[in-house]
């Protein structure tokens, strides 16, 4: 099939996939539920560093209690839209042989995971929700941006950051082909991402070495940076700029990952699946 | 007689474990490795805290936030190395209707699931939680007192007690729920809040902390104990919590296998 096929094959069969990957999410709702709770490390920071805060007479460094409770809300929230496990699928579908199958539609794998995982957001808006009116309804609402130009540019970075987290997950998943013992190295990467990330402490908070090394990762575009933005931290002309560098990024990940995806399906054959 | 037999069972499973970790004996210098690895990660955030702060809710400074810390990675060892595996196990048995045959064995199908799998590498981690909380007492310049060593080991088998019993509660609700292959992430990011002395949460925190999800009785007291400052009706209180929720997670475990009715009928 030529390329063009190819991509007009995807994009027809793409409502199809998003309403097949919605309904997989409903009927398998309660393992939905399960992943998004694996998220909630947010609101345990919360709680620590409000209380932290709360001794410090309302304030630790330059952080006060209710800036702590709009950034973790914002950061759950973030986290949960833009999460998927669709690496732990990938490892699933190699291990078992699924995979075969998965070739063996006319459309490129990645569309259909990406269909699948894409399809759940809606009921990821849902989760997420009571968070939002939460956040709404609390003081600490003062703390994000009224500025309707940063919170469109916020919709685009949660966007980008979806892209992103799922483009590295996809990555990491296709390490499955090659290594054994990936799962280790996915423990590594949650590790480095909660930090990076700015998921378990504000990055401003951290060493500068810190900073710095994030500023490097594509970690700090797929949770910080779009937090950040809503919490109006930056001004217009910053958040365009590090929406430049976070596109960036996704076009390397996309390249890193379509290599390691061919060479690991030509290896996959060779295994006689 | 019945407890020597199943102490023969238990040997022949964890053999059989063994035989299998000694197959993958790189995977020692890999758990090794992470293990430290993640012995440094985890203090970043400990690290942050006290950049700014001496003390933190009352009376827990550095060095004694440090063994809670230690006793964290001990903690993780037991339950990465002999709970999580078992887990893994027993939830893919229900989905795929394997667990019949567990059921038909001549003996406990609570022991046998959760004796099934063992990852014996993970003795790395609770080699490290030791370090760390040598080194804590070392910062400190002084020993612990045998009888609070005595106490914190009692409290350590109620805290393995209190996290089989979570583990139990968590597999018996595999059997209503059968798709759910990524409860050890949940265990394990839940797990992830006792790094924390429990005495740094507030109102609702420390309330599930302390009771629902009882992780101040997994590494908060344990610590305390051997610190030292543990009151004596506070550690009796946190052994007979243990003893509750087993009974707990025990009758849980009966009435989940009274509803099993096998993957395909």
């Amino acid at each position: 099939m030529t390329v063009a096929a190819r991509t007009l094959a995807s994009i027809r069969a793409t409502p199809t996939l998003l309403r097949v990957g919605l309904a997989e999410a409903i009927a398998y709702r309660a393992e939905f539920v399960v992943w998004m709770l694996t998220s909630t490390m947010p609101l345990v920071m919360l709680g620590l560093w409000t209380s932290v805060a709360a001794e410090g007479e309302g304030a630790f460094a330059q952080f006060t209690a209710d800036d702590f409770i709009a950034y973790y809300l914002v950061t759950l929230m973030v986290r949960n839209l833009t999460g998927n496990w669709v690496l732990w699928q990938i490892n699933d579908e190699i291990r078992r042989g699924l995979l075969s199958m998965r070739l063996l539609r006319p459309v490129h794998p990645f569309v259909t995971y990406a269909a699948s995982h894409f399809a759940s957001v809606p009921l990821r808006c849902v989760v997420v929700l009571p968070f939002a009116l939460i956040l709404a309804l609390s003081a600490a609402r003062a703390q994000l941006t009224g500025d309707p130009a940063l919170i469109a540019l916020f919709a685009a970075a949660v966007l980008g950051s979806w892209i992103l987290t799922f483009l590295t997950l996809v990555t990491l998943g296709c390490l499955c082909f090659f290594i054994e013992k990936s799962m280790a190295l996915f423990e590594v990467y949650m590790g480095v991402f909660a930090i990076f990330s700015g998921y378990l402490i504000p990055l401003p908070l951290l060493p500068g070495w810190v900073r710095d090394a994030a500023d490097w990762t594509p970690f700090r575009y797929m949770l910080a940076f779009p937090v950040e933005t809503l919490l109006g931290w930056y001004d217009r002309g910053d958040v365009l700029g590090l929406l430049g560098r976070q596109w960036l990024f996704v076009g390397v990940m996309l390249a890193i990952a379509l290599g390691l995806w061919r060479a690991g399906v030509r290896r996959f054959e060779a295994y006689g699946a | 007689m019945r407890a020597a037999r199943y102490g023969r069972l238990l040997g022949v499973q964890m053999r059989a474990s063994a035989m299998t970790a000694m197959q993958y004996r790189v995977d020692f210098l890999i758990e090794g490795a992470m293990s430290l690895w993640w012995l440094g990660w985890n203090l970043i955030p400990l690290l942050v805290l006290y950049r700014e702060r001496d003390v933190i809710a009352g009376d827990w400074d550095f060095p004694s936030a440090l063994v809670v810390i230690g006793w964290f990675t001990m903690l993780r060892g037991i339950l990465e190395g002999a709970i999580n595996p078992s887990l893994v196990d027993v939830v893919d048995r229900i989905r795929t209707g394997a667990f019949d045959y567990t059921l038909l064995k001549p003996a406990d199908a609570q022991f046998l699931v959760s004796t099934s799998r063992f990852a014996p590498w993970r003795v790395v981690d609770v080699i490290g939680g030791v370090a760390l909380i040598i080194y804590a007492f070392v910062r400190m310049d002084r020993a612990p007192s045998a009888g609070d060593v005595a106490l914190a080991l009692a409290l350590l088998a109620s805290a393995a007690l209190v996290l089989y019993s979570l583990w139990i509660l968590v597999v018996s609700a595999a059997f209503w729920v059968v798709r759910l292959d990524n409860l050890t992430y949940l265990f394990t990011a839940v797990f992830d809040a006792a790094r924390w002395p429990v005495q740094v949460f507030r109102g609702a925190w420390r309330f599930v902390f302390t009771f629902v999800i009882p992780l101040a009785l997994m590494t908060t007291y344990p610590a305390m104990a051997v610190l030292g400052s543990i009151g004596i009706g506070t550690a009796l209180l946190s052994l007979a919590g243990a003893l509750v929720f087993g009974a707990l997670a025990r009758a849980l475990w009966k009435l989940a296998i009274r509803n099993y009715t096998s993957a395909s009928s």
